[in-house]
């Protein structure tokens, strides 16, 4: 069994189809990349699978449960259980610290624990940013910080919109790194890109185009390491 | 670390680092608390200090007598009714007609020190008798004889028996009574036949007593040496009371003077009972309504603040939500917020508030008032209350915020 398929899933804003009849197989451990250009439904999609918003028609299941129908207070307690989120913007609480944000993400899975909180910010090279609010972080360290937090409760699936859509190179290369340690660790890794080099470095990447899928590759050389072709 | 500590750890970092946010709200908060603890106090001080004020305007009881006049030991037993410490002066009067240079004058004996204590607005020109053949002339009576502070004065008594026997009836039948009393005092003038009846008693002005009302007509006297002008120890004639208590109170001590003392009839003065009431009725009437005005002025700043503070934290909200917050939780979080607000502006406001209600009372009553510790934890409660109460609907809100739709804009 799949950790997650989408059956048949169609999501209807009035007459504009965002997702139109698309089916998709992840299985656990997997790294996919998404790729579609803008408007194509990739977000919309995320938000499904995310549990944060519903399909209008199809099924998705999630460790074989459909989550598709479920309401708005079990899709809370999915996202909070299995599912960790990385955005394009690196939102974060802005009056707490680096560690009090990962620490929330804690708070509200079960309890907060100041010293694991404090090891998942050494494993994104953050220790000595601890106790930084996000205004005094750039924007690469904040995007590590929610990295951080992602994986903090050891979620199954590791859902990343675009994390790096407003990175440099360099921050790029230390965030697209934690993926391959997450990977490596056996996280199901669902990652949204225009970037060919991001999308690349996943084990097989999809296309997206007018809400459904159109092209599917699948990466014989992977290494989990992200190349620049310049 | 408990779900507890990260809690208050979360609530606490959102008002200290967010301050400038939430200053106006706590601004108001402490402003609410300060009125509310302010005029709480005030209300409650109030009673105490406007009882002091209107003493100043004299007594507010009087004790008459059922007959006649009562005996100083009954004087005394009904002022032994009144708590001392609520009892502000109690002037006893004995009252006698004398005369200086032949024509009639009222003469009070009394108490000078219960006198002075009772009626505080007595302006004595001078200074108040403090012995013997010492005389206090009303401003009238001053004016008449034209007699001045320092002169010496004579007055003189005429037994009423024998002063009837003017008209020539009755002066034989009296004339051993009053030959009697007139050899025990010292009547100068014993060779001629008119004034042997009289007593005599030499006085020096030490004061004139200017009150604006009747007391400017008399002379007054201690009580010994108007016993030794008469010869005759005599009783009272009233016994005037200055007591701090409000009307109620002072019905039940009337009530208790005239059961323990059988000859004599305790009542209020009314006009000055009744007008204290009113005065006092209308003020608390005054607090409580500028009270609840504050109170919900507070109360829509704190929504005020609070709805923008929701809107401002949308992305926030969404994001919390997104790592698994239920509605539950983000409303816990900012009620908590709302009321940590509320208790350091209750803390603040009480602080504020015992300065206002100590400026105001030295102001108005020149007095100073006595802090309640009991008003922190009200004050402070009734803040977080309050603030409570005013976060409720602005909180709800956050209930509607989707985080997918907030999380997927720019
Ligand atoms: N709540 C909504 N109401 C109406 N239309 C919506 C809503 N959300 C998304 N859409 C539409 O659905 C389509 C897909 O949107 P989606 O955000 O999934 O695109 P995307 O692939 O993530 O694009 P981008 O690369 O720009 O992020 C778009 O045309 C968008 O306008
Ligand atoms: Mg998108």
């Amino acid at each position: 069994m799949s950790l997650l398929e989408l059956k048949d899933v169609s999501k209807i804003y009035g007459d504009l189809h965002a997702l139109d009849h698309v089916n998709m197989k992840v299985e656990k451990g997997e790294w996919v990349a998404i790729m579609g250009p803008s408007g194509s439904g990739k977000s919309t999609m995320m938000n499904i699978i995310g549990c944060m918003d519903t399909p209008t028609e199809g099924q998705v299941l999630l460790d074989g449960r459909d989550i598709s129908k479920v309401s708005k207070k079990e899709q809370t307690i999915i996202r909070r259980d299995k599912i960790g989120l990385i955005f394009q913007q690196f939102y974060l609480v802005n009056y707490l610290t680096a560690l009090e944000n990962v620490m929330t993400a804690q708070y509200y899975h079960s309890v907060p624990d100041e010293k694991e909180a404090m090891e998942a910010l050494e494993r994104v090279g953050l220790a000595d940013r601890a106790h930084h609010l996000p205004s005094q972080l750039s924007g690469g360290e904040q995007q590590r910080v929610c990295v951080a937090r992602a994986l903090i409760n050891y979620p199954e699936i590791v859902l990343a919109d675009e994390p790096t859509g407003n990175l440099d190179e360099a921050n790029e290369t230390i965030v697209m790194d934690l993926f391959r340690q997450l990977h490596e660790q056996g996280t199901t890794l669902i990652v949204v890109t225009h970037d060919p080099e991001v999308a690349q470095t996943a084990q097989r990447a999809l296309v997206l185009r007018d809400g459904h899928f159109t092209k599917e590759t699948v990466n014989n050389n992977f290494t989990g390491v992200i190349h620049y072709n310049d | 670390m408990t779900k507890k500590k990260m809690f208050f750890r979360m609530i606490s970092a959102s008002l200290v680092r967010r301050r400038s946010r939430m200053l106006i709200a706590l601004l108001s908060v402490a402003i609410g608390a300060m009125i509310l603890s302010g005029l709480v106090t005030i209300y409650y001080d109030v009673p105490r200090q406007m009882g002091t004020q209107f003493r100043r305007y004299g007594s507010n009881m009087i004790v008459l007598p059922k007959e006649e006049s009562f005996s100083m030991e009954d004087g005394e037993k009904a002022k032994a009714v009144i708590p001392e410490d609520s009892l502000v002066g109690a002037a006893p009067y004995r009252y006698e007609n004398v005369r200086i240079n032949q024509t009639t004058v009222l003469a009070a004996g009394t108490d000078m020190e219960g006198a002075k204590a009772s009626s505080p607005y007595w302006n004595v020109d001078g200074k108040w008798p403090s012995g013997s053949g010492q005389l206090l002339v009303g401003k009238e009576v001053a004016e008449k004889y034209g007699l001045k502070v320092g002169e010496p004065v004579t007055v003189t008594y005429t037994p009423e028996e024998v002063y009837g026997g003017d008209d020539g009836t009755e002066t034989e039948d009296v004339s051993d009574a009053a030959g009697a009393a007139s050899s025990e005092t010292e009547a100068e003038s014993e060779t001629e036949e008119e004034m042997i009846l009289d007593n005599e008693m030499d006085f020096q002005v030490t004061g004139i007593l200017d009150t604006g009302g009747s007391e400017e007509s008399y002379i007054y006297m201690s009580l010994d040496d108007l016993a030794q002008l008469t010869g005759e120890d005599g009783g009272l004639d009233i016994l005037e009371l200055s007591i701090t208590a409000q009307q109620d109170q002072l019905s039940e001590y009337a009530d208790q003077i005239n059961e323990a003392v059988d000859t004599v009839n305790a009542r209020l003065v009314k006009r000055v009972a009744q007008s204290e009431g009113t005065v006092l009725t209308k003020l608390q009437a005054l607090v409580l309504l500028v009270t609840i005005v504050v109170l919900a002025l507070t109360m829509i700043c704190v929504a005020t603040t609070m709805t923008a503070t929701v809107t401002e934290r949308k992305m926030e909200i969404g994001l919390r939500k997104a790592l698994g917050a239920s509605d539950q939780s983000i409303i816990q979080e900012f009620m908590g917020e709302g009321i940590l607000l509320g208790a350091i502006g209750g803390l603040i406001g009480t602080v504020l508030g015992f300065f206002f209600a100590q400026g105001v009372s030295m102001g108005v009553f020149n007095n100073s008032i006595v802090f309640r510790p009991l008003l922190l934890p009200i004050t402070i409660a009734a803040s977080m209350a309050v603030t409570g109460l005013a976060s409720m609907i602005p909180i709800r809100a956050t209930t509607k915020i989707d985080p997918a739709f907030v999380l997927k804009g720019e």
